[in-house]
């Protein structure tokens, strides 16, 4: 197998309070040092809270943010500039709100074009032939293309969005909570039209949501971030079977399921990120937090095989 | 460009603005084309002529110069340096506030300091300031005229720029290989323009004003030129002997100025975006009511829903958001309502205490029952008293019923207030006794926080005992969870579980999740298309759903556990409520449908497990 994307390290601070001149106020880490490997035909689900640095993560890998320290590398190419021009040829993003990423001053042949034309170079014949394949290829009629985004339906504007970001031909997809805005009927279509896409086209995934039971049905592996960092990974039935690290133990016991009764809720919020606790930033709200964990940050390393946890004390099996 | 043109004129004074204008504009262009004197003749045997004399309509001035020439002179030229002002300061405040908004850090931080210094001065020293540096002149008027006016134009705009640059398409545009000044051209640009015209609308008359005013002071136009201040200023000393001298160049200022303004309105109104979907310009207190007669009572309950029906009406479209619905509420029971969006959940929610915006909304049959006595046009001093204090509601979003500018404690209190004859202390102290209810942290502390210096699952608890405030019977929480991430809903769950159980509360939660259903509501109604579908007690119904709608939905829910696999999906899309079909609005899409299904009406059938189907899968 070959690897379709790597990170070294890949972190990123903002600044807080930025003055004229001078350092800023104070310095955020949205993203800690994470270095993640994905294989070529691979589905990676990212899973974590809102705030936990999802988002920031998956826009430096399109090239959206530019990374503060560590690298990227896709197919073994060095991605060392924030050039979303050079990445979009190599690695797209679908966004989580599919009409607000569509102008909607703009008609979907214009929105589709723009891809074809400034990455591919197509022109006339050839860019409308591409676009009517993309439409077959979502599923979504011919004679939607010069209507505009308002006309659509949230699962038809998520096809619309999908097939955007495969016009430049990408290797890899960067779906960022793709189907959190949609009804559960419509998600099913769109989670399935996903994996059609890939088996077809060969694509390799980064699947990002917060949605344990969703990222579960269509991940090889997971990572689970909190508060920036990257807290557990492996393959994805050993980590929801026999999850090591306490917080991926809560997620799952969070999500609402038919016929649990209301449990598994514990107190406690993310730190203030603002003014991070020296040790393990989940010892707030860690059932088995010691004092080595507030005083220690926990290092991710291999806790059994190729399942890996940032803890001190990691759970049994 | 139609729409616009068909919202505008439906605001009569912009309208009658619109023509006014249309007039003085066409009258100026056509000036030097009219039979009129020359406007700079002097005939001081002719001095100070009244009105309708011969030969001069308007009278004269103080050198004999025909008014009427004069005054139509003025005009063009006073309109033209009003326009040319609008257009510099306009073009100049769009370019630098779209650049600041787009470009962001430090360009921005710079620009609009400069711009912050510019606008802390008295606006009219400034041009005069400006005027002084310049030397009197027309064109330097106009100039400073524009000058100050530039920084209203680039501080709206670069904000509106700044929230375009942070909408999602932007990102998409880089994605596609666009670079700044294309992004900046086909994406941004066409979003804010409307904008522009908006702030240029609505300020060309105060330009047109403040050009008057400097030539008024002799700094703008030179004699013997007219314009409409220059007018003014030459007659200012003769304004007790030859009144009309002054009257007249003023009533054409005050023309101006006003159909400008007007007009101006008007075209914000129009390209206002809200305006623009329907929604109402001014909202009636509460949902209007057009309803033949009140359903008998069917059950007795505490909060009693009888085939409501509720209405949008937008254009010739009239939508059936809530089409028949029947729910009873029992004392301490919850019942979930749940269903996609749009199936019309929110809308039964909003209708039972008249919360629908009207127009467009219409409750038009059905009955709301609270502890027997009908709600729907109830007069709104009574329906606000209960609000709150008998019914109390939870939104998705508690900013929506959160002011961002007060502390959440003197929110609560005066929600205390409101209903309750107590002292500011006493309802301080509860305020904070409530915070602790709801499990925050440090409640007297908290209660001083402002609603934005909250996290999301806080926030939503706020919201929580906002409702609680004044010791509701029945809580009506509109997906309060949705937003929240599973740990915080967790925790949000089981707390207003066991404020149900401690304080004895119904509640009607409303959301799209059957995990949460389960969970926590005894009864569950499914809606669809405006209608339930189903009904019955939570496990028997998610056990053995009756209606297709119900058992496929719950078939689409992936569930943790089940590894890696294809998950089922309803093919299709819900109907739209503007155009349902005849029969069972599920038919479309489902797999058991016959013709009858597509006949006519079905019964919501049953006593206890209620099924509106021909063909259920279970017979409950
Ligand atoms: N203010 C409004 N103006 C026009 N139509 C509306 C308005 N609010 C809701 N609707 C329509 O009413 C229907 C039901 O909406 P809603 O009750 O919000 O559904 P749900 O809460 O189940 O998602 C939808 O078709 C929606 O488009
Ligand atoms: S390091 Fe300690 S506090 Fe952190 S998750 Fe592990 S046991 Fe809990
Ligand atoms: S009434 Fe007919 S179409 Fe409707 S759900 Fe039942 S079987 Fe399907
Ligand atoms: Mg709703």
């Amino acid at each position: 197998m070959t690897l379709a994307l790597q990170t070294r390290d890949l972190a990123r601070s903002f600044d807080i309070g930025r003055r004229l001149i001078g350092p800023p106020r104070a310095r955020l880490h949205a993203v800690r040092p994470i270095s993640i490997q994905v294989q070529q035909g691979e589905t990676l689900g990212i899973v974590g809270e809102s705030g936990c640095g999802k988002s920031t993560l998956a826009r430096m890998l399109v090239g959206l943010v530019a990374p503060s320290a560590g690298s990227i590398e896709i197919e073994g190419r060095l991605l060392d500039r924030a050039d979303p021009a050079a990445f979009g040829r190599l690695i797209q993003y679908v966004f989580q709100d599919p009409v607000s990423s569509l102008n909607p001053r703009k008609t979907i042949r214009q929105i589709l074009a723009a891809p074809l034309r400034h990455l591919r170079g197509l022109r006339g014949r050839e860019l409308d032939a591409r676009i009517a394949e993309l439409f077959a290829a979502v599923s979504l009629r011919s004679d939607f293309l010069s209507r505009y985004p308002h006309e659509f339906s949230g699962g038809q504007a998520q096809r619309i969005g999908i097939a955007r970001a495969l016009a430049a031909s990408p290797r890899i997809l960067v779906l960022d909570e793709p189907v959190s805005a949609l009804d559960v009927s419509v998600q099913a279509q769109v989670l399935n039209l996903l994996a059609d896409l890939k088996a077809k086209l060969g694509l390799t995934y980064l699947f990002i949501s917060h949605d344990l039971a969703v990222v579960e049905a269509v991940s090889d592996r997971i990572a689970v971030l909190y508060f920036g960092a990257l807290v557990e990974s492996g393959p994805a039935h050993k980590v929801f079977a026999t999850p090591r690290h306490p917080y991926t133990k809560l997620l799952a016991l969070s999500a609402p399921v038919v016929g649990r009764p209301l449990g598994g809720a514990q107190s406690g919020e993310l730190p203030d990120p603002l003014n991070p606790p020296p040790g393990c930033a989940f010892a707030g709200r860690c059932p088995h937090a010691t004092e080595i964990c507030r005083r220690e940050m926990p290092a991710l390393r291999a806790i059994e095989g190729d399942q890996h946890a940032a803890c001190h004390h990691p759970l049994a099996p | 460009m139609r729409l616009f043109l068909q919202l505008l004129f439906r605001n009569r004074l912009a309208g009658f603005g619109a023509v006014v204008l249309g007039v003085i504009v066409v009258l100026a262009v056509l000036t030097p084309i009219l039979p009129l004197h020359p406007p700079n003749e002097t005939n001081t045997a002719n001095r100070f002529l009244r009105p309708l004399s011969e030969g001069h309509w308007l009278g004269t001035d103080h050198l004999g110069r025909d008014l009427m020439s004069r005054l139509m002179w003025g005009t063009r030229l006073s309109l033209a340096v009003g326009f040319a002002a609008a257009l510099f300061a306009g073009l100049a405040g769009a370019a630098i506030g779209v650049l600041a908004g787009y470009f962001g850090g430090r360009i921005d931080n710079v620009t609009m300091r400069g711009i912050d210094m510019l606008m802390a001065f008295p606006y009219i020293l400034l041009a005069l300031a400006i005027v002084a540096v310049l030397g009197p002149g027309l064109m330097n008027a106009l100039i400073a005229v524009a000058v100050v006016n530039i920084p209203f134009f680039a501080r709206n705009i670069r904000g509106v720029t700044a929230g375009i640059v942070h909408r999602e398409f932007v990102d998409a545009a880089r994605l596609s290989g666009m670079g700044n000044a294309r992004i900046l051209w086909s994406e941004v640009l066409p979003n804010v323009v409307p904008v522009i015209v908006i702030a240029m609308s609505t300020t060309i008359g105060w330009m047109i004003l403040e050009t008057a005013g400097l030539s008024f002071l002799g700094l703008g136009s030179q004699p013997p030129q007219a314009d409409l201040g220059s007018m003014l200023g030459e007659a200012r000393s003769a304004l007790i002997t030859a009144p009309h001298t002054s009257i007249v160049p003023g009533a054409m200022i005050l023309l101006i100025v006003m159909s400008v303004n007007l007009l101006g309105d008007g075209v914000r109104d129009a390209l206002d975006p809200r305006l623009r979907s329907g929604a109402p310009s001014r909202p009636e207190a509460t949902t209007r009511v057009e309803r033949a007669t009140a359903p008998e009572a069917t059950e007795s309950g505490l909060l009693r829903l009888d085939r409501l029906e509720t209405q949008f009406r937008i254009g010739k479209r009239v939508y059936r958001a809530v089409n028949g619905v029947s729910l009873n509420l029992s004392p301490g029971e919850c019942v979930g309502l749940i269903g996609e969006s749009g199936s019309g959940k929110s809308v039964t929610a909003l209708s039972v205490m008249g919360l629908v915006a009207s127009p467009p909304g219409v409750i038009t049959g059905g009955a709301v029952r609270l502890d027997g006595q009908d709600l729907i046009g109830a007069p709104y001093e009574m329906l606000r008293a209960l609000r709150g204090r008998r019914v109390a509601y939870i939104f998705q979003d508690p900013l929506s019923t959160l002011h961002p500018l007060y502390r959440i404690g003197d929110q609560l209190a005066e929600a205390i207030t409101a209903h309750q004859p107590v002292g500011r202390a006493a309802a301080r102290a509860r305020a904070v006794r409530l915070l602790e209810d709801v499990r925050i942290p440090n409640p007297a502390a908290r209660a001083r926080a402002f609603p934005h210096e909250l996290s999301g699952g806080m926030r939503q608890r706020v919201g929580i005992a906002m409702a609680l405030a004044n010791d509701p019977d029945i809580i009506i929480a509109d997906e309060p969870t949705t937003a929240l991430d599973v740990t915080v809903q967790a925790q949000v769950l089981a707390l207003l579980d066991e404020l149900r159980r401690s304080r004895g509360l119904a509640i009607l939660f409303i959301t799209h999740d059957f995990g949460v259903v389960s969970q926590l509501c005894d009864r569950v109604a499914v809606m669809y298309g405006g209608r339930v579908v189903e009904e019955g007690p939570t496990t028997d119904l998610l056990a053995a759903p009756a209606h297709p709608y119900t058992r496929r939905l719950i078939a689409c829910v992936p569930e943790l556990g089940g590894g890696r696999r294809r998950l089922a999906a309803i093919p299709g899309l819900p109907p739209a409520v503007d155009d349902l079909p005849p029969g069972c609005a599920f038919a479309p899409r489902c797999e058991r449908a016959q013709d009858a299904c597509r006949a006519g009406e079905i019964a919501l059938a049953g006593k206890v497990r209620k099924v509106r189907c021909l063909f259920p899968e279970t017979t409950p």
